[in-house]
């Protein structure tokens, strides 16, 4: 299989790899995906009391489309709001990254990863927010 | 500094040795002549080459050389061997045996003769690869006319015990085929011993060119087959079709350096196994696939657990090695063999072949061990599951999100 420059730079250089401690002020997580499925997405989002996006982190358990769909999804969140994130859509991530129709599945769980770690942030600050995590494919 | 990508593949194919290229070459220009040509020299020439493959092939198994049948491959020499015989002897009896673990050319040729309304049991291998002798034993049934059981597994190296189970068959009156392909140079093979009635065989699997095999038939007691190729009535009648004379001599000349080299060839083998297989068992959570007594010193598989298949074979595309992953081959599914054992699908799909050969050197070996570990680590790094493990997290209680 080949790979577009895009992927193979952010599998090669990941931005943002790591976690943020769970007790910390402001941090949400958002974990998607399962390891029989072959691919599995943690995505933290560090909030400050503006609600702005500071930061971001991720760690995926995956193939390089579904480990560049995540690293690209931490730079794009940043300064964002948590509503503008929820902007982000997998047909976004997939045409920066010319994913293949059979790594489509990676920028869909991409964007799950947002929307959960949103839904995340906002149960803990008492809104709730629609997440589709069962998205078929 | 070693030349990238560095092949560790050597059970796929096998480069053909420089000294196998050069007895080949004045076959295919100057004395080019059909070996079925009688009435001239250029036919009795080739003939002669053609008669003295055969004898290097025959000698290197300790066969005689009028058992041995030419065909195009390993694959072809298995379709003749089992559809030959179940056509041959369907009157006996329609049962047919084989294991989970073989090669596709078997089983898809099993699961033909299924379509034709022949009967056929697949045996489960142990977790070790190896087949249970009472289980085959027990799968072996009055109307049973022949199984089939490989000598070498060209995924993970095993080697099954032919030699009893040889004589389970003989005892039974069921024939017994073994494909050969992944053991020639590798194990002794001594068919006067052996109670082996059909062997197949694969020239470049063991240095020589691509297109070329045999099948061993037994004459003693004799072997019945029906023909799969029609034609020109060549070996005997069973298997028709100009010989590939220039194939030939290179698969003789091939099999002559397997029987003089393969004893001290071994053991340098075994030796840069080893040093890969200390080099690598020092990652965490490596599982190695199959037995590793009743195993060729040629290959090593090992599965990593907590790193995704895929993002494991691009992280080390320096090496040209084969992986249990779906990704990387035409199929959807993960390595069947690894799944026989009992493997769970992520295990399976993480696995990596390395197979080593005639041209390996210790450097590329050192080169190996440094770019799997580092890369290993570089992906758990990046992989939620490494902390859940780490964290003391049983990953088989967590619910994950479906999607």
């Amino acid at each position: 299989m080949s790979y577009s420059t895009k992927v193979l730079d952010h599998y090669e250089n990941p931005r943002n790899v790591g976690s943020f401690a769970q007790d910390e002020e402001g941090i949400a997580t958002g974990m998607v995906g399962a390891p029989a499925c072959g691919d599995v997405m943690k995505l933290q989002l560090k909030v400050n009391k503006d609600g702005i996006i500071e930061d971001a982190k991720f760690k995926t358990y995956g193939c390089g489309s579904a480990i560049a769909s995540s690293s690209l999804v931490t730079e794009w969140v940043k300064g964002k709001t948590l509503d503008q994130a929820l902007d982000i859509k997998n047909t976004h991530i997939a045409e920066e990254l010319a994913l293949p129709p059979v790594k489509i599945h990676c920028s869909v769980l991409a964007e799950d990863a947002i929307k959960a770690a949103v839904a995340d942030y906002k149960s803990k600050h008492g809104t709730t927010v629609e997440t589709n995590m069962c998205s078929s494919h | 500094m070693v030349k990238t990508p560095v092949y560790l593949d050597y059970s796929a194919t096998t480069p053909v040795d420089p000294r196998v290229a050069d007895k080949m070459i004045p076959y295919l220009v100057e004395k080019f002549g059909n070996p079925a040509s009688r009435s001239h020299p250029f036919g009795w020439e080739a003939e002669k080459a053609v008669e003295e493959a055969r004898e290097q092939v025959a000698a290197l198994v300790n066969a005689d050389p009028k058992e041995i049948v030419w065909t195009s491959g390993a694959t072809e020499s298995n379709n003749l061997a089992i559809k030959g015989a179940a056509h041959f002897y369907s009157g006996k009896g329609k049962h047919l045996v084989t294991v989970m673990t073989e090669h596709k050319a078997v089983l898809d040729t099993m699961r033909h003769l299924e379509g034709e309304g022949f009967e056929v049991t697949y045996l489960d291998p142990e977790p070790s690869g190896l087949v249970d002798l009472e289980k085959f034993k027990a799968a072996l049934r009055p109307d049973t006319i022949l199984a089939s059981v490989m000598l070498v597994n060209n995924e993970i190296g095993v080697i099954q015990d032919i030699a009893t189970l040889g004589e389970v068959c003989r005892g039974k009156g069921v024939l017994f085929h073994v494909d050969a392909a992944q053991a020639t140079g590798k194990v002794e093979i001594d068919l006067a011993k052996l109670k082996v009635d059909l062997m197949s065989f694969s020239a470049h699997k063991t240095y020589g060119p691509k297109g070329i095999g045999a099948l061993y038939v037994r004459r003693k007691p004799r072997v019945r087959l029906e023909a799969q190729m029609h034609g020109g009535g060549h070996e005997r009648g069973l298997r028709s079709g100009t010989l590939a004379t220039h194939q030939i001599v290179g698969m003789g000349e091939a099999f002559r350096i397997a029987k003089e080299e393969m004893a001290t060839e071994n053991e340098r083998i075994r030796a840069l196994r080893d040093r890969l297989y200390k080099g690598l068992s020092q990652i965490e959570e490596a599982h190695l696939n199959g037995d590793m007594e009743w195993r060729v010193p040629h290959n090593l598989n090992l599965s990593f657990n907590f790193v995704e298949g895929e993002s494991l074979i691009m992280a080390v595309r320096d090496l040209a090695v084969s992986s249990g992953s779906a990704c990387t081959s035409a199929s959807l599914e993960p390595s069947y063999v690894l799944r026989a054992l009992g493997r769970s699908d992520e295990l399976a799909h993480s696995s990596i072949r390395f197979t080593i050969g005639r041209f390996t050197t210790e450097e590329e070996v050192d080169f190996a061990i440094d770019l799997v570990t580092r890369n290993i680590g570089r992906l758990r790094e990046m992989s939620p599951l490494w902390d859940m493990f780490k964290e003391g997290i049983d990953l088989s209680t967590v619910k994950w999100a479906s999607h």
